[in-house]
């Protein structure tokens, strides 16, 4: 059987450690290994955004890391976007303006938008759809997920 | 994914020795937008994966107006365009870090690994090439320098031999009168694999009114991309017009050398070249004219 | 301007508003449970070996080699489902729809598209399995293969089943045929109507093979209790539809499955068919295990069930002033590998939204080697309406007639009779047109590169069986279990329309879904049908609870309860003002008078919802590159009565961007071999957010007769004008006629180049 790596990282806040092989993928670790099912598989091959996460500040696609790669690094998860306190105002803006049917790609969409809010808090329409660009959405034709996030944006 | 070993070496030389002692059983990793995707389908595969990531000379991204731009093989492509000052200096290289992927995959992904994936329709290569930016490897033998128009051997393969890695890209330092676009052409507006890419640079004289030089690249049009330097040769010491970006632009289409495929035919690839050469150009006129 | 619109007459306390969808936070905070956020202890990971081929005899499968691999629990084949074992005999007449049904799931004989299941693996992970897949040896006979309708159609085309004859109108043929069925209808006199005409158009059109494109790919988990009941968890618009076809397939009595659905991660209409459940089911058996499968993208491309390729010819004439005199079509679709493409239900829709005395419409059924289809939201009715909504427009320019008053003029009012013989009660196709016409977007100035185009479209919206039960909590809340998946706001719907009818807020009804074990037969998630028919059972149900309210309420006054009455959520004596008891009181007092009240209602509502909306579509066309952007659109559709409007106005907008995806870029591509080569999202390119404008949204209500708030549903009907709407709007801005599906940047210019423009 092949052999498996201990990773140290720090996941929502939280100093973890866990074990997989090199050939897991981060997505992978977090569903699989950690039983954090909030990020998604929807493609596997970094074309739908379902599994983004915060990596180190940036949003990746967590199909497209591996999770050795997660040593010494600061992950992000949906699991992580509320605080005690509750929820994101992003989260509350797409609850509000129904940003979501199946929501599949939500988890997706919450770390992206949050991510382009964190760098840029008064992001237009223009910008926002270019943000997001890389998550796919099928159910909501995105009018409305833009809409939330232009919410929040305003009240910056 | 059939298993592998996971390595990451601190050095240039401790990675240089695990390559060239392992040859084909060792893959590279940097940011893996591109290498795990083919792994997972099987169409490059290596028990030993070498993550090089952790090197310092290929994370350094230094710019001086009068050396240019050392960009480490591994820097993201979202440091580049983050970066004010570089991406003053070099819209034109910034044009192809801003269309890879979405920003998840900018996230990740790498200039360095874009130019050594050496696909045919690599978004950062023609611009590159048309920057004259030079690939700076080390290897078992030492280090050398390969054009980057050089670099891209076949689809999916580069010009490294065993033991090798790209340490960094070199692009020359911007000239007064000097500007440089990329553009490509997809379906949709993002995400999509070029299906025709130009990437043009041009130096004018000190009126703005005389090209002095000119570089073009093609992208998804050969199997590298193509070098097109009798397009760009041809602007030399002609004064800007629309007749002199015209004829450039039909050597362009002229150098292309298509395939038609579900992404497009020959004929609206080598069109768009046209187009596609036309509008970088004149972009590129624009730019060197402080526009 | 952008805006979203609710043209509402009637005002209600609950229904019409906009509350908070009871399952959203957990959606927001990543803990609701999807299919594959199953994780029973022991689990373990199913990969399913699919033919490479898209046709081909199977000679043997020698599985020995997998099995030997460590981590390798069970491999199985179709020899391992029940059915192989029976034969033609012993089965009778279910026999070909059985075989069909099973050996979709796994071939027996033939493979006969690329990706169809020939064995399955189950593992300790997924890695393991994906190489014991490499490690089963299968011995193929490659037969040549078919991928194109009309191909498939033609004499000497390679046949996919020997015993498949065409059922022609009810006449079964003689040889065999990949035709599974020509149907056809008409009404009055064609050829009287097509000589009365003035202008007489008739073009052909095709579209290519589309995928629903949900972001959750198929999943399932499977688990046998000790007392042989099989358990699924799954994501499945229909758990009732899962229990049944795995149920027959492994030859078991319905209540020995119970399906739990779990939450869906999109559906329209391509999470019906049961793709991995008796695999998994077996597997499971097999190991004693339980045993989890998630189809891959490029699986779920490449071997669920994409939308039909067609090919339509449209004949229409009409007078000069613009009034049809008649109308005629021939559609063929291609069902992939098993007969059933809703080729049938495009000829019925095609001309739905018109009042023509004389027509008459063809249907063709046609199997060839792609993947079986499934339904894809209002299935064949957007193929239709591209290719008669594209000749309207064409006849309109030849005219010199506004689109929207071309189709006011001849537009399905009450009492017009569908080709097929349905009578329409009152619909609201002459009020969405009207909107539309008056509309700023359609008012607005349009020209240059720019381009724009309207289109209508028409949806049944049937009924269905669902059930539902409610109990009223001693605190005064009524718990409300239902069978129907909660997909895009129905949960929230139910709940509002539950509330209404009590007279109760909307936080005080907590609805949930449930398994096949707690609730009666409950029909799809789909179909338009979910807000209508589960409401009216919901709506029944909370009679049913009043009524026996009302009881309790006489007992404890010990009056008659024909004294009392049920008023905005008061029990109150009629000519007694001291005797009343609010709802929340009256369930205080359950408890002490008898116990728990609960309500019931299973439904099987006849009558159609019939739903039509109209959409306008500008588009920017780059001349040099054939690139379209889609400017500006506004969807204008009669709900009915839009119970949440926000999922109303979700529908529309959802149904507009896939249909714009569908009109500009999404295909399968095949090779030679027929294989599919872009099953990616990289190259089956849907719609990205930089890609769109606002989906501008008016809801028109014109209330269903059959539905006591008035819903008609929404969900289909919305999918079916885009690509017209889109297309007209690129011709338009191109002065090119654009004739099939997708509408690429490279038509474009092969249009113009045709065309003599450089």
């Amino acid at each position: 059987m092949p052999g498996v790596t201990q990773v140290q990282t720090t996941l929502n806040g939280e100093v973890i450690n866990f074990l997989c092989e090199p050939r897991q993928s981060l997505l992978e670790v977090l569903r699989d290994v950690l039983g954090m099912t909030g990020t998604k598989e929807g493609c596997n091959d970094g074309n739908c955004g379902a599994c983004t996460i915060i990596l180190d500040g940036r949003i990746v696609d967590s199909c497209l890391v591996l999770g050795v790669e997660a040593e010494g690094r600061d992950i992000t998860t949906i699991e992580g976007m509320a605080s005690p306190e509750g929820l994101h105002p992003l989260q509350q803006s797409f609850l509000e303006n129904a940003a979501l049917q199946c929501g599949i790609c939500t988890p997706g969409f919450l770390l992206a938008s949050k991510s382009l809010l964190d760098q840029e808090p008064e992001a237009d329409e223009g910008r926002i759809r270019h943000w997001l660009a890389g998550n796919l959405c099928r159910c909501t034709g995105y009018d409305k997920i833009v809409r939330a996030v232009l919410q929040v944006s305003k009240a910056k | 994914m059939e298993p592998f070993d996971f390595i990451s070496p601190s050095s240039i030389e401790e990675a240089v020795k695990t390559l060239a002692s392992s040859g084909d059983q060792a893959r590279i990793l940097a940011g893996g937008t591109d290498m795990l995707v083919q792994m997972r389908a099987g169409r490059r595969t290596a028990p030993l994966v070498v993550d090089i990531k952790g090197i310092p000379e290929l994370n350094v991204m230094s710019y001086d107006a009068s050396k240019g731009l050392t960009l480490g093989a591994a820097v993201p492509c979202y440091r580049i365009y983050q970066d004010t000052t570089v991406a003053a200096a070099y819209p034109g290289l910034i044009d192809s870090a801003f269309l890879i992927g979405g920003i998840q995959i900018q996230g990740r992904a790498s200039i360095g690994g874009n130019i050594c994936n050496a696909a045919p329709s690599g978004d950062a290569i023609p611009a590159v090439i048309a920057l004259g930016g030079v690939c700076n490897v080390t290897g078992p033998n030492g280090t050398r320098e390969i054009l980057c128009e050089d670099f891209c051997t076949a689809p999916g393969r580069n010009a490294l031999e065993n033991g090798e890695i790209l340490v960094s890209i070199s692009i020359p330092a911007p000239q007064p009168n000097a500007g440089a676009n990329y553009l490509r052409f997809i379906p949709r507006n993002e995400m999509d694999i070029a299906v025709a890419g130009v990437g043009s640079a041009v130096q004018l004289d000190a009126s703005g009114q005389n090209f002095v030089s000119a570089r073009i690249a093609l992208a998804s049009v050969a199997p590298t991309p193509v070098f097109a330097k009798e397009a760009g040769d041809s602007l030399a010491g002609k004064a800007v017009s629309e007749e002199a970006v015209q004829q450039a632009s039909e050597l362009a289409m002229a150098a292309a050398k298509p395939i038609s495929d579900m992404r497009g035919t020959i004929r609206q690839r080598t069109h768009l070249i046209g187009v596609l050469t036309r509008r970088t150009l004149n972009n590129a006129i624009e730019r060197a004219r402080g526009g | 301007m952008t805006s979203n619109q609710v043209l509402s007459e009637v005002e209600y306390d609950v229904v019409g508003k906009r509350p908070v969808r009871p399952d959203g936070v957990d959606k927001v905070t990543g803990r609701a449970q999807y299919g594959d956020d199953t994780n029973l202890t022991g689990t373990l990971r199913a990969k399913v070996l699919r033919s490479p081929h898209a046709h081909a005899r199977i000679k043997f499968i020698d599985t020995s080699k997998a099995e030997a691999l460590p981590g390798v629990r069970a491999v199985i084949t179709a020899k391992d489902l029940p059915f192989a074992s029976l034969s033609k005999e012993e089965l009778g007449g279910e026999y070909t729809s059985l075989k069909f049904a099973s050996d979709h799931m796994m071939a027996s004989d033939k493979a006969l598209f690329k990706g169809h299941p020939v064995a399955a693996i189950a593992a300790v992970n997924a890695h393991v399995a994906e190489s014991a897949m490499a490690l089963i040896e299968v011995d193929y006979e490659v037969l040549k293969p078919v991928v194109d309708v009309r191909e498939a159609m033609q004499d000497g085309a390679p046949l996919l089943h020997e015993d498949l004859r065409t059922n022609d109108m009810g006449e079964t043929g003689e040889k065999p045929s990949n035709v599974a069925t020509h149907m056809s209808y008409s009404i009055g006199d064609l050829d009287k109507g097509f000589a009365e005409a003035d202008l007489v158009l008739e073009k052909e059109y095709t579209t290519s093979t589309v995928h629903q494109g949900y972001i959750e790919p198929h999943n399932t988990t499977a688990f046998w209790n000790s007392d042989g009941q099989l358990n699924l968890w799954t994501s499945t618009q229909g758990s009732f539809q899962v229990r049944g076809t795995v149920a027959s397939i492994l030859r078991l009595p319905v209540s020995q499955v119970k399906v739990t659905p779990m939450e869906i991660g999109g559906g329209f209409g391509g999470k019906i068919t049961a793709y991995l459940d008796a695999i998994c089911a077996v597997l499971s058996k097999k190991t004693g295990a339980p045993v989890k499968a998630l189809m891959t993208r490029t699986e779920v491309f490449e071997a669920s069930g994409p939308a039909p390729a067609s090919w339509m010819r449209v004949k229409i004439g009409v007078k000069n002033n613009g009034k049809m005199t008649a109308v005629e079509t021939e559609m063929a679709m291609d069902a992939g590998a098993y007969p059933g493409s809703p080729v049938m239900q495009a000829i019925v829709c095609a001309f739905a939204c018109y009042d023509v005395e004389n027509g008459k419409v063809d249907g063709y059924d046609v199997v060839d080697n792609k993947p079986k289809t499934a339904a894809y939201r209002a299935p064949g009715a957007p193929q239709a309406a591209f290719a008669v909504e594209s000749l309207i427009d064409e006849i309109c320019a030849e005219l010199n007639m506004d689109p929207i008053e071309f189709r006011l003029l001849n537009a399905a009012k009450e009492g017009t009779r569908r080709i097929e013989g349905l009578v329409a009660r009152r619909i609201g196709l002459v009020e969405c047109l009207e909107v539309a016409r008056d509309h700023d977007h359609y008012k607005s100035k349009i020209d240059g590169p720019n381009g724009r185009g309207v289109a209508c479209g028409y949806w049944p919206n049937r009924g269905f069986q669902s059930s539902v039960v409610m109990t009223v909590n001693y605190d005064g809340v009524v718990s409300l279990l239902m069978g129907s998946v909660d997909i895009g706001g129905t949960r929230a719907s139910i709940a509002q329309q539950t509330a209404e009818t009590l007279g109760i807020g909307y936080e005080d009804v907590k609805p949930t879904v449930v398994d096949t074990d707690s609730i009666g037969y409950t029909f799809i998630t789909g179909g338009s049908r979910t807000c209508f028919a589960t409401g009216l059972a919901a709506i029944s149900a909370a009679e049913d609870v009043k009524s026996q309210m009302i009881s309790r309420a006489a007992k404890i006054w010990d009056t008659n309860e024909d004294d009392i009455e049920y008023v905005a959520g008061v029990v109150q004596h009629k000519s007694d003002e001291e005797l009343k008891l609010t709802f929340k009181d009256l369930a205080r007092q359950l408890a002490t008078t008898g116990g728990s009240v609960s309500g019931r209602a299973s439904v099987d509502p006849s009558g159609e919802g019939n739903g039509y909306a109209v959409h306008i579509a500008d588009v920017t066309v780059d001349p040099d590159t054939g690139k379209t952007d889609v400017t500006r659109f506004t969807a204008v559709q009669d709900a009915g009565k839009a119970i949440h409007p926000s999922y109303v106005e979700g529908q529309m907008q959802g149904g507009a961007v896939q249909g714009i995806g569908w009109a500009l870029n999404e295909e399968y591509f095949f090779d030679d071999s027929g294989k599919m080569m872009n099953p990616t999202f990289l190259d089956y390119r849907m719609p990205i957010s930089l890609d769109l404008p606002m989906i501008d949204t008016v809801i028109v209500e014109v209330a269903n007769p059959g539905h006591p708030y008035g819903v008609r549903g929404v969900g289909e009907v919305a999918i079916v004008p885009p690509m017209a709407a889109v297309g007209n709007a690129v011709s338009a801005a191109t002065g090119n006629r654009m004739r099939s599906l997708p509408i690429t940047p490279g038509k474009i210019l092969e249009a113009d180049w045709e065309n003599g423009k450089s």
